[in-house]
């Protein structure tokens, strides 16, 4: 729990360790435990058989084949799953992870607000993102794309996210961030024809990793171009790995999946801030709950001039941009 | 029930017999069905990341050729059309390998389908009942419904009658005719669906237009029946099937129309974007003359419509088009210009910029390149052994009897079908 606070930060990095530093280091813990031997092994052996079929990493198990939507798993299911996951992660990476499933709260509405005068364009909600989210580095996959906008317009195409200055903000430049819209009207979960995608009850727009088809439909749709796919398998260095893990959210995905921003439903449903807005130096970002009457978002919406991205699409987005 | 096992043993060995230049043709086929097959273990083993595919641009190369495909297997409905309600008779005469076109046409779509999806292994989510299938408000749901419906209705209607003919049957009409007659509103459904696929994107502007869908069936009635008459002249010089000059010349008029309006279709696109320089222009201007120092697409679009143009010309113009040769080059001009022009040349720029105004360029990479060649050589293949076990059958060659006489037409009963359906 404590770990992404530190990788927020950008604390030191450690030299990632070789594959045989690895494997050692994963038998080790592997046979340390008692009566786990036997899985350890169960693992080998699907690995033996992914590579027989040249299917390579990613290979499904028979267990991941046949695996239902998420929506019908019971909650037997999930406990076998998660338990899996977190076995596979020690077997991979060899570390310890937590896999949750947190559910919606009754009576939450999640929003969030970002005030374009402040934010000054240094990124590092970006990166904090990544970490958090377990987000590959090579090939780069990032929820959140910042543009440097010319003062004095809204132009997307005179916008550029990929500016590199020594000192930011640059002169005559605002910096607006776009993560995904969390859309009350998603345009992105209608075009889904296996229903992977969905709107939850707080509002968050998920994915099953293990019901998504890749056929890349819902990036087609999106106008916020909010979602991302995994064009190979995703390759995270153990020291890199938040091992706080949501199944709807930051959990190991693999080749072949799209994935999405979630709010950081892991944490906000646990009711922390996501860690996009817990990066942010400007405190340009807040976040909170729509129904509560005291929280800040509600208080910006209220008395803020906030606006939304291509409002004219009415994807009723409840990402809010202000200046103030 | 013994007698299907012949129908199916029989046409099994036609495909499998047949001169040197046949087994030649078939190899070189199957070379390149073996090179695409290489190319998909890898991009398999390796992910999409075998593509030039990229979050910006995430479809490519084998979406346009599926759009491009849809077009040409609702194609078939131009023969099918004039055949069964005009009672065009030189054009009955070949329905049948029209029909068979857009089964091999068909097959090849699924595949381009498959081929671009991120998990094959899920292909089942797809299955209605088995998985989750997001109908109706998915329109890709709705695609998947349409083009298998098209391929089922195509593959009985052709087996049917074929089969028929082997037993030196008639075909009786109500087992048969119904479904033809479906399979007509099926033709157009599959590609408009496919083009809603597209025009309901809100999120692109580029092909958020409702002229969409009657451009995708306009450049399909002009690049499918212009393949037709290649298939046709080729299988009537090389299969010695006798195809009629008028059935011919009845595809080229259909084409003549098809393509002056595809062309004026494209041109109202093109005003429209471009004389208000909305900001929906961008794509078009990308596509047209680049954007920002991107151009990859233009060489390409212009030709497309050069070769769009002198198909036009040639099929209008009587000195032209009565030299087969000029003919030939029409035809290929208008498959491959409707091929540019509505695979990548429509494709790409509904990308291009981003929703975030980003200007990238797409190229298809070689695993790409080797994957799409193979599906389309195994398209080639499948229609060669479509035809070969079709034809001497049409012919009288194949029999379940040989030797005896197939049975006479029931023309009263035709005839009493005709006023019928004229009503319909």
């Amino acid at each position: 729990m404590a770990k992404d606070t530190d990788t927020t930060c950008g604390a030191a990095m450690t030299p990632i360790p070789s594959a045989a530093e690895r494997a050692e280091k994963l038998v080790e813990s592997r046979l340390d435990e008692k009566g786990n031997r036997r899985s350890f092994l169960k693992i080998a052996g699907a690995a033996v058989a992914a590579a027989a079929t040249g299917c390579g990493t990613g290979a499904p198990t028979s267990e991941e084949f046949f695996r239902q939507h998420y929506q019908k798993l019971t909650d037997e299911d999930k406990k076998r799953i998660f338990a899996r996951i977190e076995e596979e992660v020690l077997a991979t990476k060899g570390v310890r992870a937590h896999v949750a499933d947190p559910p919606p709260m009754d009576g939450v509405q999640f929003a969030y607000a970002l005030n374009l005068s402040v934010c000054n364009g240094s990124r590092r909600c970006v990166e904090a993102c990544a970490r958090e989210n377990n987000l590959p580095d090579d090939p780069e996959m990032r929820y959140i794309r910042v543009l440097e906008m010319e003062a004095g317009s809204m132009d997307f195409e005179e916008a550029t996210a990929y500016y590199e200055h020594d000192k930011v903000p640059a002169h005559d430049k605002f910096y607006l961030p776009v993560q995904c819209n969390q859309c009350d009207n998603p345009p992105c979960t209608k075009a889904c024809p296996v229903g992977a995608t969905w709107k939850e009850k707080d509002g968050i727009v998920v994915v099953d990793y293990n019901w998504c088809i890749g056929c890349r439909f819902c990036i087609v749709a999106c106008p916020y171009y909010a979602r991302r796919f995994n064009w190979s398998e995703p390759e995270i260095p153990p020291d890199r790995i938040n091992p706080n893990m949501g199944y709807l959210s930051n959990r190991p995905r693999h080749k072949g999946v799209v994935e999405k921003c979630t709010f950081c439903l892991h944490r906000t449903r646990a009711g922390r801030d996501p860690a996009c807005l817990e990066a942010c130096p400007t405190g340009a970002r807040k976040f909170g709950n729509l129904h509560d009457p005291n929280s800040e978002i509600r208080e910006i919406i209220r008395s803020k001039r906030v606006f939304v991205l291509k409002e004219d699409l009415a994807t009723l987005p409840r990402f809010y941009y202000f200046f103030a | 029930m013994r007698s299907m096992l012949r129908f199916a043993t029989a046409t099994t060995g036609a495909m499998i017999k047949g001169p040197r230049g046949y087994y030649v043709w078939l190899l070189f086929l199957s070379a390149w069905v073996v090179l695409g097959l290489m190319a998909y273990l890898h991009q398999l083993k390796v992910g999409l990341h075998a593509t030039n595919m990229i979050d910006q641009v995430p479809w490519g190369a084998y979406i346009a050729n599926f759009t491009y495909l849809v077009g040409m297997a609702a194609a078939a409905v131009m023969l099918v059309i004039p055949a069964y309600v005009y009672h065009d008779h030189d054009l009955h005469e070949v329905v049948v390998l029209g029909e068979l076109l857009a089964v091999a046409v068909l097959t090849m779509c699924l595949m381009f389908v498959m081929v671009d999806i991120g998990r094959p292994d899920r292909f089942w989510h797809l299955m209605p009942f088995l998985g989750r299938f997001n109908w109706p408000i998915s329109m890709l749901a709705w695609d998947v419904i349409a083009l298998n419906g098209y391929l089922v209705l195509n593959f009985y209607i052709t087996t049917y009658l074929l089969y028929t003919k082997f037993c030196g049957k008639q075909p009786e009409r109500k087992k048969y005719v119904p479904f033809v007659f479906i399979a007509i509103g099926w033709a157009v459904s599959i590609h408009t669906v496919t083009a809603f696929l597209y025009s309901g994107m809100g999120s692109r502007p580029h092909w958020n237009a409702a002229i969409l869908a009657p451009r995708f069936l306009a450049s399909a009635f002009a690049a499918g029946p212009s393949l037709m008459i290649v298939a046709l002249s080729i299988i009537r010089d090389r299969m010695k099937f006798p195809v009629k000059d008028a059935a011919l010349n009845r595809l080229r008029q259909i084409v003549a129309v098809t393509m002056l309006i595809n062309l004026f279709f494209f041109f109202s696109e093109i005003f429209t974007e471009l004389y208000t320089f909305k900001h929906h222009a961008a794509s078009m201007r990308y596509l047209l003359f680049g954007l920002k120092g991107h151009n990859k697409l233009v060489p390409y679009i212009w030709m497309a419509m050069a070769l769009d143009v002198f198909a036009a010309v040639v099929f209008t113009t009587k000195k032209l088009y009565s030299n087969k040769r000029i003919l030939m080059a029409a035809c290929l001009s208008a498959v491959v210009g409707v091929w540019v022009e509505k695979g990548m040349g429509l494709v790409i720029p509904g990308f291009v910029p981003t929703p975030l105004g980003e200007v990238v360029d797409y190229s298809p990479s070689f695993t790409e390149f080797c994957v799409s060649a193979g599906i389309w050589a195994f398209g080639a293949l499948l229609y060669t052994l479509l035809l070969k076990a079709a034809v001497p059958i049409e012919l009288g060659k194949l029999r379940l009897n040989p030797g005896t006489p197939d049975e006479a037409p029931v023309e009263p009963a035709h005839h009493a079908a005709e006023p019928q359906e004229a009503s319909r």
